[in-house]
């Protein structure tokens, strides 16, 4: 297998036909392949998450991550898109699962698909992961620390989401959760009722929960960054679209 | 932890963001991850004018610490000069 890729920003199209700025990568080789949607986490789109995407097309992958906040205006830096989808309380539910849908059927559309896509997301991008897993027909899920999927937001926070438990039953696809034993949101007693619902529903999944970690202990570029969690994490996450993702 | 929590304010100045001037309409401040800031949390301020566009934006983010220093250093410099100087409704300004 070569480890060639493309990668690079492609326009797809999201909810209600709105136009949407995408990065993409794809390995190069003509070997049957599974998509993988990126969402990425509330600061927005940013370069951490492109790299990420470029980490699952070095895996045999075709990944890509939408721009939930490209309504934002085309040509506004992601950081400008994101503080200013921020103060609008955040992106609407419908829309982000427009948007992850018509992310899925572009990377269904390229060449050597096999049909078959995962979501991936972090932080808020990981309830988004589980709210697209709920709401349209998925392979795969995983869920990195995304909050409120158990709890609704408090009370004085202006963002515009509810808990996602009560679409739990229509989960499409087997989940894995990757969650920080010291983060509050969600936190382990969150976790505890997610997966408890989980097995009262016989929905597949796998969670884990990794010591020493916690909110973002994925993003590389933060002090929340945690090595020993990120590396297990990854390999939990390989193994999980390994199974699930092959043709 | 992502609070989302955060405070609006209308302002009357102007602000120099990186396309150049503009007149800031309005203050936000929260308390939340940073973009760029190596810190887990800080407390971050937008000056914004919503009318010019997302990128019409003068961000900082602050320490806990840093952002009281602020508050004091402003509340000092505004002692010391003459009451009423920097007024909208200072007369003749």
């Amino acid at each position: 297998m070569s480890d060639a890729m493309w990668a690079g920003t492609v326009a797809i199209t999201g909810n209600e036909g709105a136009e949407l700025e995408a990065y993409l990568a794809r390995p190069l080789d003509d070997r049957p392949r599974a998509g993988v949607v990126v969402i990425h986490h509330m600061p927005g789109y940013d370069e951490a998450t492109k790299e990420i995407v470029r980490r699952f097309a070095a895996n045999g992958y075709a990944a890509i991550c939408p721009n939930l906040y490209s309504r934002e205006g085309a040509g506004v830096s992601p950081d400008d898109q994101a503080a200013a989808a921020r103060a609008k309380g955040g992106v609407p539910d419908e829309q982000v699962v427009g948007d992850i849908a018509g992310a899925s059927e572009y990377l269904n559309s390229l060449d050597h698909a096999n049909g078959r896509i995962g979501v991936i997301g972090y932080c808020s991008g990981g309830r988004q992961s589980f709210l697209a897993a709920c709401s349209l027909d998925i392979d795969a899920a995983v869920d990195c620390y995304g909050a409120f999927v158990v709890n609704d937001p408090p009370a004085e926070f202006p963002l515009k989401v509810k808990s996602l438990l009560s679409k739990a039953p229509d989960l499409s696809c087997p989940l894995l959760g990757l969650f920080g034993a010291e983060d509050s949101h969600p936190g382990p007693e969150e976790v505890a009722v997610l997966s408890s619902q989980m097995d009262k529903l016989s929905k597949e999944h796998e969670f884990h929960t990794f010591p020493d970690a916690g909110h973002g202990f994925f993003s590389t570029d933060r002090p929340a960054y945690r090595p020993a969690a990120a590396v297990e994490g990854w390999k939990k996450i390989f193994a999980f679209f390994g199974h699930h993702l092959a043709a | 932890m992502c609070t989302y929590v955060t405070e609006k304010i209308a302002l009357d100045g102007a602000g120099k963001g990186g396309s150049g001037w503009f007149t800031v309409r309005e203050g936000l401040v929260y308390v939340d991850h940073p973009y760029h800031a190596c810190h887990e949390h800080t407390v971050n301020i937008d000056f914004t004018n919503p009318d010019e566009g997302p990128s019409a934006r003068v961000a900082v983010e602050l320490t806990e610490e840093s952002a009281l220093a602020l508050i004091e250093a402003i509340q000092k410099a505004l002692a010391l000069a003459p009451p009423g100087l920097a007024s909208a409704r200072r007369p003749g300004s």
